[in-house]
């Protein structure tokens, strides 16, 4: 997507528009080939109105200097009446409400002369009718001879709009497919592919004590669209909770809210019998909540800190990084060797920079972090992600071990097989609900890729 | 781009020698580029260094030297709070001066004798610092206003507020000089006579200065506030997950870096000027910023940057006797710290690249560690 719209070059292969090969080095060129994007993310400027931000970049001029608005705003009516947009040009963009700025976000990119539309994720922000509307729309394009491409992971909408449907997994086409001849249970196989997880024979450790309670979570956004809605669930000692769910369907903001990053609603919140709704993210570690976050360079890591520093970071107020209010240099030192040792850790030494080692080894560590200081219940979001097989395979040992230990895991993760093969129970997540409670021991990633992208009828 | 900022702000460590050789490189290229200038205006740069380096030698200079510098220094270490967690406080000019200004009136009233109205000049100092700084910080805090723009407003307030309570309220007229009542004799800083050879005095408050630097590298490096400062300059996303309270720690930490603010007109009140007057030395805020890029932050890089500047400053009157502009010394103050910033980058660039090299090759020496892969 990004190759075609000139934000990324290729490293071989071509692309052709109408025949002729192109190579874009910027957006301009792809623009210049009558390719245009709708961005998942809004590009406009608020305070602007509907007719200065279409013009914005390719303004009209007369004279040399003056901008020709006159002649933009007669433009900007017949793409709009053309297509049945139904656009007014001059209201300003903070008066629109979320629908009407994705149509103007459409005819910026007509009105640059586009004959082919890249929409990503254009319904990811919508409310149900407002999809209506930009389906309508879009066959009103559609007839006057636009070609779209209509990126969505959503694939109930994707069968009703589209044509044709191309299925992409780990960055290679799986396969192309007409609407009518494939199921929406048909299509998740393809998306999640079908190779079966590695078996896992093992007891069961779940235990009858609750670590972490759950009741009626409601996340919500600035604007008040709710994220994640009334999810409720109990980890037990000893178990782990697979969620399960195509990305962006309201995880890490669930993580984010268990952790008290993120403020939200919540009917009740409880670790270990203490309500913690209230706790600071501080008081909620220290009460003994590990985390290893979905984005380590972000959230886990000073990238540019040494090793024994990022051992501190996030348990910054106990043993053995700290003496009172002083850091104690000595005990966090020695206490990164004893991870680096436990963790297999590959490092020349607790003080090179996080940034020198690899995905991996940086994983190995943060996983030993956030082990320590025996944890009541460790957040595990996307833990093997971005690690080589042998950091992977490492690292399930230690949750395994960790929970037959009596640890409580939350397990956020993409890779199906990983949620199956670890978890004792397992959940759904699909735009913010629980949907679904699946069972680890007889689901298959198929049965789990229909329930996450909503196209299982109950599995 | 980002990286680039943390490490123009010494966010970043640069390990051993060659945080040192950054900025020596960028001095002899300083001195390099102004007798560049020196040539084209048709003088002799060797003879200007050489009366710079004279003039900076004697005695009587050198103590005139340690009584800017400490200024300097305070001012440097004042920005530099705020520079370790991404806090760009260019207020600290109209801090220091509104600080010195409320202290002077204080000090002058002579509520209390002695040593003791010391002890409350320059905690009135630091109080109305911290309290100037707090605004910004607030403002920060509770509305998104960027700590750049609102700094920079509030030294124009400061300079007015200043000069308003000046001519209204504390005021008097000694000759044509409008300034606050002078702080009584018992209460002068005592000098100390550091270096030999001359009558002048080194300012008292040069112990402070000493004692704020030993506790700047203390808090920041050695306790839990100070590593979550750094932790929230170096990834405010990181500091976030790890339960630091981003907002708190803004407002604590434009109130310090305003406290010490409040410091830096302290050595001229107490021991020089004694009142607050139209003569009193304004700018060294922006002169702290400069110190601070220059000694990365660092508590004894600031203090040899101090020193640098205010030799410079100094001695620049010197030039004159041989017809070369004093201005020269600007050019030069300019390029040192334009080049310190590209050295530091270009230091940084070849140590990130040399300890990757170095974890590799240490990696791969000892080939695969006895304890294999781990088991599956």
């Amino acid at each position: 997507m990004k190759i075609l719209y000139g934000m990324q070059r290729p490293d071989e292969g071509e692309i052709r528009v109408e025949g002729t090969p192109v190579g874009f080095r910027t957006p301009a060129d792809a623009i210049a080939a009558g390719i245009g994007m709708v961005h998942q993310h809004f590009m406009l400027a608020d305070n602007l109105t509907v007719l200065e931000n279409v013009v914005l970049g390719s303004e009209p001029r007369r004279g040399g200097l003056a901008l020709d608005f006159a002649a933009a705003r007669k433009k900007i009516k017949e793409i709009s009446d053309a297509y049945g947009l139904g656009v007014r040009p001059d209201v300003p963009v903070e008066d629109l409400g979320v629908g009407d700025r994705q149509r103007v976000e459409i005819l910026k990119v007509l009105y640059r002369g586009a004959r082919i539309l890249i929409l990503d994720e254009p319904t990811a922000v919508l409310v149900p009718h407002e999809v209506e509307e930009l389906f309508d729309n879009l066959r009103g394009l559609v007839r006057e001879g636009l070609t779209i491409l209509f990126i969505s992971h959503k694939l109930d909408e994707v069968l009703r709009v589209a044509d044709e449907i191309t299925v992409i997994r780990r960055g290679t086409t799986v396969a192309t497919v007409g609407p009518k001849d494939v199921t929406s249970r048909k299509l998740a196989e393809l998306m999640v592919g079908s190779e079966l997880p590695s078996p896992e024979t093992r007891e069961s450790t779940v235990t009858d004590v609750v670590a972490l309670s759950v009741r009626d979570l409601t996340v919500r956004t600035g604007d008040g669209r709710p994220v994640v809605e009334n999810v409720s669930f109990d980890i037990h000692k000893g178990e782990v909770l697979g969620i399960a769910g195509v990305e962006g369907n309201g995880q890490a903001e669930l993580v984010e809210a268990i952790m008290g990053m993120r403020p939200c609603e919540v009917g009740a919140l409880t670790l270990g019998g203490a309500d913690i709704s209230h706790w600071s993210t501080l008081k909620r570690r220290a009460g003994g909540i590990g985390y290893i976050p979905e984005d380590r360079h972000r959230h886990g890591l000073l990238l540019e800190s040494p090793l024994w520093e990022n051992r501190i970071l996030g348990h910054q107020t106990r043993r053995p990084n700290v003496k009172g209010p002083w850091i104690d240099r000595s005990g966090a030192r020695a206490d990164t060797r004893r991870i680096v040792e436990e963790y297999d850790v590959r490092t020349p030494g607790i003080d090179v920079d996080a940034a020198t080692l690899s995905g991996g080894n940086q994983q190995k560590l943060i996983v030993g972090r956030e082990m320590s200081g025996d944890p009541v219940l460790l957040i595990a979001s996307h833990p093997t992600r971005g690690v080589d097989i042998g950091a992977q395979a490492a690292i399930w040992d230690h949750l395994r071990t960790a929970r037959a230990a009596g640890l409580a895991v939350l397990l956020i993760s993409a890779d199906l097989d990983e949620l199956i093969g670890l978890s004792d129970t397992l959940k759904v997540i699909l735009r913010g609900r629980i949907v679904a409670d699946v069972d680890p021991a007889n689901a298959t990633p198929e049965q789990l890729g229909s329930a996450m992208t909503g196209a299982g009828e109950g599995v | 781009m980002n990286g680039f900022v943390d490490r123009l702000l010494g966010r970043v460590r640069l390990g051993g020698w060659l945080g040192v050789a950054a900025p020596v490189i960028a001095v002899v290229f300083a001195v390099l580029i102004t007798s560049g200038v020196l040539l084209v205006a048709g003088k002799d740069p060797i003879e200007a260094f050489t009366t710079l380096a004279d003039y900076g030698t004697q005695p009587r200079s050198m103590a005139m030297i340690l009584n800017t510098g400490v200024m300097y220094y305070i001012s440097a270490l004042a920005v530099a709070v705020g520079f370790r967690m991404n806090l760009f406080n260019i207020g600290v000019d109209g801090q220091y001066r509104l600080a010195a200004v409320v202290a002077a009136a204080v000090g002058g009233a002579a509520v209390v004798p002695g040593v003791l109205n010391i002890v409350l000049v320059v905690v009135s100092a630091v109080v109305v610092g911290a309290l100037w700084a707090a605004i910004a910080g607030l403002l920060r805090v509770y509305r998104g206003v960027s700590e750049v723009i609102s700094t920079i407003m509030l030294n124009a307030i400061a300079t007015g507020l200043g000069a308003w309570l000046v001519s209204e309220h504390f005021g008097v007229l000694t000759g044509n000089d409008l300034g606050t009542r002078p702080i009584p004799d018992d209460a002068h800083m005592p000098g100390i006579p550091l270096i030999a050879g001359t009558p002048v005095l080194v300012n008292g408050f040069i112990v402070v200065a000493v004692l704020l630097g030993i506790a700047y590298w203390l808090v920041l490096n050695r306790t839990r506030f100070g590593f979550e400062l750094r932790a929230t300059g170096k990834s405010e996303t990181a500091a976030v997950a790890s339960g630091v309270s981003v907002k708190k720690m803004i407002v604590v930490t434009m109130v310090m870096s305003g406290a010490v603010a409040g410091l830096i007109g302290m050595p001229e009140l107490l021991g020089a000027s004694y009142k607050y007057s139209n003569n009193f030395p304004a700018g060294l805020g922006f002169t702290g910023i400069a110190i601070a890029l220059l000694g990365r932050n660092n508590p004894v890089g600031m203090a040899v940057g101090a020193l640098l500047w205010s030799f410079l400053e100094n001695s620049s009157n010197q030039l004159q006797l041989l017809d070369i502009s004093k201005e020269i010394v600007q050019i030069m103050q300019g390029v040192i710290v334009l080049s310190v910033i590209i050295a530091y980058e270009l230091v940084h660039r070849y140590r990130i690249v040399a300890e990757q090299r170095r974890v590799s090759r240490e990696l791969a020496a000892p080939a695969e560690p006895p304890k294999a892969e781990a088991a599956v």
